[in-house]
């Protein structure tokens, strides 16, 4: 099972003529591989994973899953948005077990696999709650658990921890490397955050801005995940690297703009 | 001795107050009193001029006959009768134009494909006045209930319709493309994840436009009825009996009161998830 983007370029066409938010996007991901992409702004990567989940389509090029090509949204790529994620009228319990209603399960058996996966995100205690009652980083792991219900090929999150505060963002990066170790899902995720992609990923595809190309692809090889390697030159280094690749691509785009 | 600190400038232009809160809860005990005495004082203004003011009673009843008004009526059945018409009457014209407008609401702010169909006729229609209808209906429909029913049904409508697609532009995107991220259907989109996240919304208007509607049913009957409250007033009016209109015009807000806290009620105990206070 795999992911493979082949050529893929984006254009808009706006008011001031044609917008290539993505040029040439090639990248090929192995089953159970936790890939970053990170950016600025103007990298395109909210663009770039619309694409994967199939809610915008490619201008050229397109998105392979498993051998199958991408045409549109469906339960077989999980989905976790930064925001607004949950149906704000619905149990934790309900929420989790929504994709597997609209999919024609039954009771019971949605019943037990939204308990199973719960039980993962560790949210078996709130399954009557209401998101209102949750905090932040509880809401996010109802949302993974309602993606990994479906079973997914890939799991893709779009800056997903980029409303939290910082204490609650290391606790769940702590939860996601779990998370990942124990399920062994594919993850595809797009951030700012430079750190959390070195801590989190396997492998870092570091966007250009301006348009959206592929810059360098990082394999990260650190002796261990946990928040003290933060402290370790070799996290340094990979963070300077890769700082310092957006930095100056970022400003090249200001140069271009102006 | 320890010399007090001279005068200086405050530190803040926010001088501390209960009742001039901007925005920020006064005390219930206030807010209770406040109230009742929006009632009370009116009412004690009202008794006052009457008794101690040299006021025809034909042109303002005291209080007393206005209570001694609405016992007559009432155990002659006659309010009873008026009251209960007009509450068919809105009943029947508010439900058929609630159920009629609310799907074609929610299509119409789902589909930028039927709004472009609908919306400029219904915007259009939606600026006459219905009471301007009353001479139509009843060279369509005669005298009957028809033509008031049908007029109910129109201010409703329109308006009703209107308002629930606009509901629909405040469902998050994220929270639809999410749907069919889990695999759902336009369809399943539709009526599992919209119709829920607009309710309150539905509600809402739902309660603005019966109170449009209530209004409009005692102009009808103004107009051409045989019964009913605003037939009651008319009437009343005819004759000066001014008690009897005052008794009219206070069943009449009495019931649009009570028809307001009860949508209220709905939208309190449908709606617990919708954080918004009402």
């Amino acid at each position: 099972m795999y992911l493979q983007i082949l050529n893929l370029n984006k254009h808009f066409s706006t008011q001031n003529g044609n917008l290539v938010v993505l040029k040439d996007i090639n990248m090929n991901i192995l089953e159970g591989e936790f890939i970053c992409a990170v950016g600025a702004s103007g990298s395109g990567k909210s663009t770039l994973l619309r694409q994967i989940a199939g809610l915008d389509s490619p201008t050229t090029g397109f998105v392979q899953i498993d051998g199958k090509k991408v045409t549109g949204p469906g339960p077989d790529r999980g989905m976790v948005f930064q925001h607004y994620t949950l149906y704000p009228w619905m149990t934790v319990q309900e929420n989790t077990e929504f994709g597997l209603k609209l999919q024609g399960l039954n009771k019971k058996e949605r019943r037990e696999k939204a308990s199973y996966y719960l039980t993962v995100v560790g949210l078996t205690k709130f399954s009557h709650s209401l998101p209102k009652e949750l905090s932040g980083g509880m809401k996010q792991r109802v949302a993974i658990a309602r993606a990994l219900a479906s079973e997914p090929k890939v799991l893709l999150m779009d800056e997903p921890f980029g409303a939290l505060d910082i204490h609650t963002k290391e606790s769940m990066h702590e939860f996601m490397l779990d998370l990942w170790q124990r399920t062994g899902i594919t993850i595809f995720m797009i951030t700012h955050d430079v750190e959390e992609a070195v801590f989190l990923s396997n492998r870092i595809y570091a966007l250009g801005s301006r348009p959206g190309t592929v810059r360098k692809e990082i394999s990260i090889h650190l002796p261990e995940r946990n928040h003290a390697i933060k402290r370790e030159s070799v996290f340094h280094d990979y963070r300077d690297e890769l700082m310092d690749l957006l930095r100056q691509h970022g400003q090249e785009a200001l140069v271009a703009a102006a | 001795m320890i010399q007090p600190i001279p005068s200086v400038k405050p530190s803040s232009n926010l001088k501390p107050t209960v009742f001039w809160r901007l925005a920020e809860d006064i005390p219930k005990p206030l807010s209770t009193g406040l109230m009742i005495t929006s009632i009370a004082a009116p009412l004690l203004l009202w008794w006052l001029i009457t008794t101690f003011g040299n006021i025809d009673p034909k042109f303002l009843p005291s209080p007393g006959r206005v209570l001694e008004a609405f016992g007559r009526l009432w155990s002659t059945r006659e309010l009873l009768k008026d009251t209960v018409a007009s509450l068919w009457r809105v009943g029947v014209g508010f439900f058929a134009a609630a159920l009629c407008s609310i799907p074609v609401g929610i299509l119409m702010g789902s589909f930028p494909s039927i709004r472009a169909l609908f919306e400029p006729l219904f915007g259009l229609i939606r600026y006459m006045p219905a009471p301007a209808f009353i001479p139509l209906l009843i060279l369509y429909l005669g005298v009957g209930e028809e033509p008031k029913i049908t007029l109910i049904f129109m201010g409703v409508f329109f308006f009703n319709a209107l308002m629930v697609m606009d509901t629909v532009k405040f469902v998050p995107k994220e929270l639809i493309e999410a749907t069919y991220m889990l695999g759902g259907n336009r369809w399943q989109t539709l009526r599992e994840v919209i119709f829920p996240h607009v309710l309150p919304g539905i509600i809402d208007a739902c309660r603005i436009n019966l109170a449009a509607a209530w209004q409009l049913v005692i102009v009808s009957e103004l107009i051409a009825a045989t019964e009913g409250l605003g037939r009651r007033i008319s009437v009343a009016g005819r004759f000066l009996k001014t008690d009897e209109i005052f008794v009219g015009l206070i069943v009449i807000g009495i019931i649009g009161l009570c028809f307001d806290l009860l949508f209220q009620y709905f939208l309190r105990v449908s709606c617990k998830w919708s954080s918004q206070k009402r």
